[in-house]
């Protein structure tokens, strides 16, 4: 095992690697481009077997992953933001053909308007694609998780494409040491992809994907998707025992980090979370009882997990780097729906919105959050949801709106 | 070499540029690196709407994802900013909605003619008034130089860092085949055949195609021994001018003479026009 200094990019790459991909269909985006810069010149150099193509759009691209993965290949690939939803189509179009293959997402906002940094509303796009979600806190995470991905995805019981995310420019422009595992190890734990019935021989075929079903054949095709990436958490819990076992580092569905004994919980995914840390351990400090969960599954989501690792707290905060325009955030929505009518659910689950287009969410707000739900808990009633957005910022905000104003009434003066 | 005619002229003091009241002084300095084309496409362009003398009120500007995407953000007009491979289905939109606007797409090789490719196509079938500068810089630019659909054969980026074996559109030749009634190919260096032929382009009714072969010093032409000033020298030096050339013969060879100049400008229905018709038909028939 050696260590390298790698960025987020560089790990999924490595990964990709590691993991011996047959085929990659790229597509550049920022920020995700240097991981297909990676592959291609390993595999141009001949260091790494292996095709790869840079398509036209993302859409191509998707759809080249799924056939080339019906064929019964392994296949990698890697985008970002708009280019997974211009991908979408084929996200939940290939899902459906049960074959896995691993597509790694750097997160970054959506547009309108335009920006480069991360949030979530990507990669909760695809929620309901059929793809199962691993969101990733850390570089090291994003190599462990695209091999545990591979694992899950072609475990027989599970057949399914699988979506491994990191934060753009957090964690894909920042380097981190990681530990790049020999290449022995990776191929004793992630074997060659066993096909099995997967696979494409035009000389004998075996059935024709022609058919356009009713709706008692088509729900049987949908509720078997379904029944899969159910039992997805109980293969990803087995298959976490076994990476430890193999590579010394344990990656729960659910991370709990000084939980054990906290009343009171933050409740995050991805980068962000390690600011969720610090903050805990700031808080533990000043005598707080506090802790953070940080769900590394989304898909399919490991509710009875979240249930007992949420009961008997006093409050929790679940902060979202996401927007349901008109609902809110949607992992609050998440937890919510898992904690319905359980009876040791905790009284007071507070949601906050931040972190939008890479907006920082410095310490300070994350003890304002503490002290929010502290006093819900002690009067017994859930705060309204909150975005969180400083008075500065909308002071800055304002002023770029009175400069484009002049800057509109000069456009029409000219006119 | 001034040919402004406007107040921007006039007001330019000695330590501005004579475009600088075109421009959106608040976005500059712009992100375009040294010895790249894109500038003086850009203000071409604008000279080209100031000898045109185009209303500004008619003005819109349509750009993608991308180096050249950025104009549209840096200059003073109603421009839009669009999504990758967008620009011609949202000026398709403007056009339609409001045809009295003049609507030009500024946009690069590799958003026009990869990911909006089909765009593309369809918009010079249809003949839609639409001015399109397209600036070929023979890769992605702005994610760091990879390969892209006007790639030369053999060129360095870095996905392909060993050569690129995909052969490269003959954009001037697509865009001709499909109808489309302006089709011209100048380098980014000539400003003033290029100036000439953008107003050229404005005046027709119908769907116009301006290939831009810029230099990408930084990006492309580093990784491919024509860092500096060298990118630019080389298509100097090769390119030669064939009007009304026929367009499937003026593919960019590997070696040899680049063919530039103005290949098609002939008269085609467009489709406002044929729709107007279809309109008027309609009318007598129920009147």
């Amino acid at each position: 095992m050696k260590r390298r200094l790698l960025t987020g990019n560089g790990a999924a790459a490595w990964a990709a690697r590691l993991a011996g991909v047959d085929y990659v269909p790229a597509f550049p985006i920022t920020p995700q481009t240097e991981i297909i810069e990676s592959l291609a010149n390993w595999i141009d150099r001949g260091e790494m077997p292996g095709r790869l193509v840079t398509l036209e759009s993302e859409h191509s691209m998707l759809t080249a992953a799924g056939a080339a993965a019906a064929t019964g290949v392994r296949v990698f690939s890697a985008t970002s933001s708009q280019g997974l939803l211009y991908a979408m189509e084929m996200l939940y179009t290939v899902s459906g053909w049960r074959a896995p293959f691993v597509l790694v997402n750097v997160s970054r906002g959506l547009s309108s308007p335009i920006t480069l940094e991360p949030d979530h509303n990507d990669i909760l796009a695809a929620r309901d694609s059929g793809f199962l979600q691993i969101h990733c806190a850390t570089c090291q995470e994003v190599l462990d998780s695209v091999l545990l991905a591979y694992r899950l995805g072609e475990d027989n019981r599970v057949r399914l494409p699988v979506l491994v995310n990191m934060d753009g420019f957090y964690l894909s422009f920042t380097r981190e040491p990681v530990e790049v595992p020999e290449a022995e190890a990776v191929a004793a734990f992630l074997p060659s992809f066993q096909a099995g019935e997967i696979r494409f021989r035009a000389s004998a075929p075996e059935s024709q994907a022609v058919a356009v079903l009713g709706g008692g054949p088509y729900s049987y095709f949908r509720y078997e998707t379904h029944l899969a990436a159910r039992i997805a958490i109980q293969v990803y819990d087995e298959l976490a025992d076994v990476f430890e076992q193999s590579f010394g580092r344990r990656h729960a569905a659910v991370e709990c980090y000084r939980c054990e004994d906290a009343d009171y919980l933050f409740v995050m995914i991805g980068s962000f979370a390690t600011k969720a840390r610090a903050a805990v351990d700031s808080l533990r400090e000043a005598g707080w009882s506090i802790g953070l969960l940080r769900p590394r599954l989304f898909r399919p989501f490991p509710e009875a997990q979240v249930r007992r690792l949420l009961a008997g707290r006093r409050a929790v905060a679940v902060i979202d780097q996401n927007l349901s325009f008109g609902a809110g955030g949607v992992l609050y929505a998440e937890l919510a729906a898992a904690l319905y009518g359980e009876k040791a659910a905790p009284p007071v689950l507070a949601s906050f919105v931040g972190g939008l287009g890479g907006r920082d969410i410095p310490p300070e707000e994350f003890y304002e959050i503490a002290r929010l739900i502290r006093d819900a808990a002690e009067r017994g009633e859930t705060p309204p949801p909150r975005l969180l957005y400083t008075e500065a910022e909308l002071r800055e905000t304002r002023k770029l709106q009175a400069i484009a104003k002049v800057e509109r009434a000069g456009l029409g003066a000219k006119s | 070499m001034t040919v402004l005619t406007s107040q921007a002229a006039m007001t330019a003091g000695d330590a501005g540029h004579p475009l600088d009241p075109e421009l959106r002084e608040g976005r500059i300095p712009h992100i375009w690196c040294p010895g790249c084309g894109i500038g003086s496409v850009m203000q071409a362009f604008l000279e080209a709407v100031d000898t045109f003398q185009l209303e500004r009120n008619r003005l819109a500007v349509v750009s993608g994802i991308g180096c050249t995407g950025r104009v549209a953000g840096y200059l003073k007009a109603d421009s839009f900013h669009t999504t990758h491979g967008r620009p011609i289905p949202f000026a398709t939109g403007l056009k339609l909605a409001r045809p009295e606007l003049h609507v030009n797409v500024l946009s690069g090789d590799g958003d026009l003619a990869a990911i909006g490719g089909n765009h593309l196509i369809h918009a010079a079938r249809r003949n839609i008034d639409l001015n399109v500068v397209c600036i070929n810089n023979f890769n992605y630019g702005m994610t760091g130089g990879q390969v892209g659909p006007t790639t030369p054969l053999g060129a360095k980026t870095t996905t392909s860092p060993f050569g690129c074996h995909e052969h490269p559109f003959n954009l001037v030749d697509l865009v001709a085949s499909c109808g489309a009634v302006y089709v011209a190919r100048w380098l980014s260096m000539d400003v003033r055949r290029l100036r000439r032929s953008i107003e050229e382009s404005f005046s027709k009714t119908g769907f116009t195609f301006i290939e831009v072969l810029a230099p990408c010093p930084v990006n492309f032409g580093r990784r491919n021994q024509l860092d500096e000033a060298a990118q630019g020298r080389m298509l100097v030096e090769r390119s030669e001018i064939r009007n009304g050339a026929d367009t499937r013969e003026v593919a960019i060879p590997d070696e040899g003479p680049i063919v530039c100049g103005k290949f098609v400008d002939h008269e085609r229905p467009s489709y406002l026009q044929l729709l107007e018709g279809l309109r008027a038909r309609l009318q007598e028939h129920s009147t």
